[in-house]
């Protein structure tokens, strides 16, 4: 489990983990849905999530609207789920970008308050699951192309272009992001 | 475990302010970034400061994404803080146009290159005023060109709105061949080549450079007007001079006058 500190933000470093192969992902969005305060977690369905840049921008957002007062959701980590939809709706950006019942590859963040807590033991021990390092590699093995491209409303590829989303694709979609809203 | 990054360096460095706004350089998330932050201005009421400045920012990220999907490269969209009011996008790496432009004037050209840029220029302007985009400022300074690559890259969108009037899009490759002009004249005709890219990439380029045309021939009969009523007060002038001639004045008015009226 890494703790990343986002330029800007010193005072509030986030641990990230990639878990592939999840089994309780019934368990752990009941938890949210529940509101339970031992569970305060962004869990966000890794195969609509496009690189590490994409993951951190939406933490980057999340983060800096709530130490300004300017939260849309119930708390931070929710807000990063939100953060990551292009468009206003707060449920369905749940429903599209957070874990589902379904969903086997669950990315989990944790904000902290300061630098030296850690939930990683806390995390490792209920979510049924491999933990990884969260990489673009580790992202691209996962990750649904052809879902992303929907959500995104990004361009159907070409003929003779690769379906696989590049460096294009995440331009478009860091930028949807930001753009929602104004 | 528990490994943590290299503490990043987060501090802000002012590149350029300007009247408008002040642009910075920072890092966004893991990658160097630009922070363009409009300033309030002191002189307007608050509210309508706050408002006006959102609206233009909020506009100038539109156009800049606007722009992207219509194919021409601008700098990747990052964040938007209405609160803060700064854009923050991608640092593009390379020179702009004029420092290659100027850097031609002094050490000779290299056509291959020019040709390139210019035609890349161009097409981009193309590309936008077909999807009704107008840049508002397209100078030389505003066009970027992305080392490595040599990709253009055109940035700065706070003048940017959407229009599909031809004189809209004749006056902003007007304000480009002014620039071109006034900076560069030792580069040879490269509006020429501008625009001969520009046809072959607008569908509509044929109304545009008719305006454009329009625009030209209105300014040139603007100025022999102008110098055909100064040249015959100089005229006056110079008889009176000459000979010394008392009614000079009478003269004078008889020619003034209707150039007045």
């Amino acid at each position: 489990m890494e703790t990343i500190t986002l330029p800007h933000l010193p005072n509030t470093p986030i641990q990230v983990c990639l878990f592939n192969h999840v089994q309780n992902s019934t368990f752990l969005r009941q938890q949210l849905l529940e509101g339970n305060k031992d569970f305060e977690y962004a869990f966000l369905d890794a195969s609509v999530l496009i690189s590490t840049s994409h993951v951190l921008a939406a933490c980057f957002k999340a983060i800096s609207d709530s130490l300004n007062g300017r939260l849309k959701t119930r708390n931070v980590h929710s807000e990063i789920v939100f953060a990551l939809s292009p468009n206003n709706n707060i449920a369905e950006s749940f429903r599209r970008f957070g874990i589902q019942d379904t969903s086997t590859s669950v990315v989990a963040i944790k904000v902290l308050n300061s630098p030296d807590q850690s939930f990683a033991e806390h995390l490792l021990e209920n979510v049924q699951g491999s933990p990884v390092a969260l990489t673009d590699d580790a992202l691209a093995a996962v990750k649904d192309d052809a879902r992303i491209r929907k959500l995104y409303r990004l361009d159907q590829p070409k003929k003779g272009e690769s379906a696989v989303l590049g460096k294009e694709a995440e331009a478009f979609i860091i930028g949807s992001m930001a753009l929602k809203g104004t | 475990m528990g490994n943590k990054l290299e503490e990043i360096e987060s501090s802000m460095v002012l590149i350029k302010q300007g009247a408008e706004a002040r642009v910075f350089e920072s890092k966004f998330v893991d990658r160097r970034s630009i922070v363009k932050e409009r300033f309030s201005k002191k002189y307007r009421h608050p509210s309508l400061d706050s408002k006006l400045t959102l609206k233009r920012l909020n506009a100038e990220a539109r156009c800049m994404t606007k722009a992207r999907r219509l194919g021409v490269p601008t700098p990747v969209l990052y964040a938007v803080d209405p609160l803060l009011h700064t854009l923050t996008f991608e640092y593009v790496e390379g020179l702009s146009v004029k420092d290659v432009f100027l850097d031609f004037g002094l050490h000779g050209i290299v056509e291959e290159r020019m040709n390139d840029i210019a035609t890349q220029i161009g097409d981009a302007i193309g590309k936008l005023h077909d999807g009704g985009l107008i840049h508002g400022d397209l100078t030389t300074s505003n066009i970027l060109i992305r080392s490595g690559t040599n990709q253009l890259v055109v940035i700065d969108f706070g003048l940017s709105f959407t229009s599909t009037l031809p004189e809209d899009k004749a006056v902003d490759l007007y304000v480009l061949e002014r620039a071109l002009l006034s900076m560069h004249s030792s580069c040879g005709n490269v509006m020429d080549r501008i625009l001969a890219a520009y046809r072959k990439s607008s569908k509509q380029w044929s109304s545009t450079l008719n305006k454009l045309a329009q625009g030209a021939l209105r300014e040139t009969e603007g100025k022999k007007a102008h110098n055909g009523g100064l040249s015959s007060v100089n005229y006056v002038l110079h008889t009176m001079v000459r000979t010394g001639d008392g009614k000079w004045v009478e003269k004078l008015r008889e020619l003034l006058v209707p150039l007045l009226f």
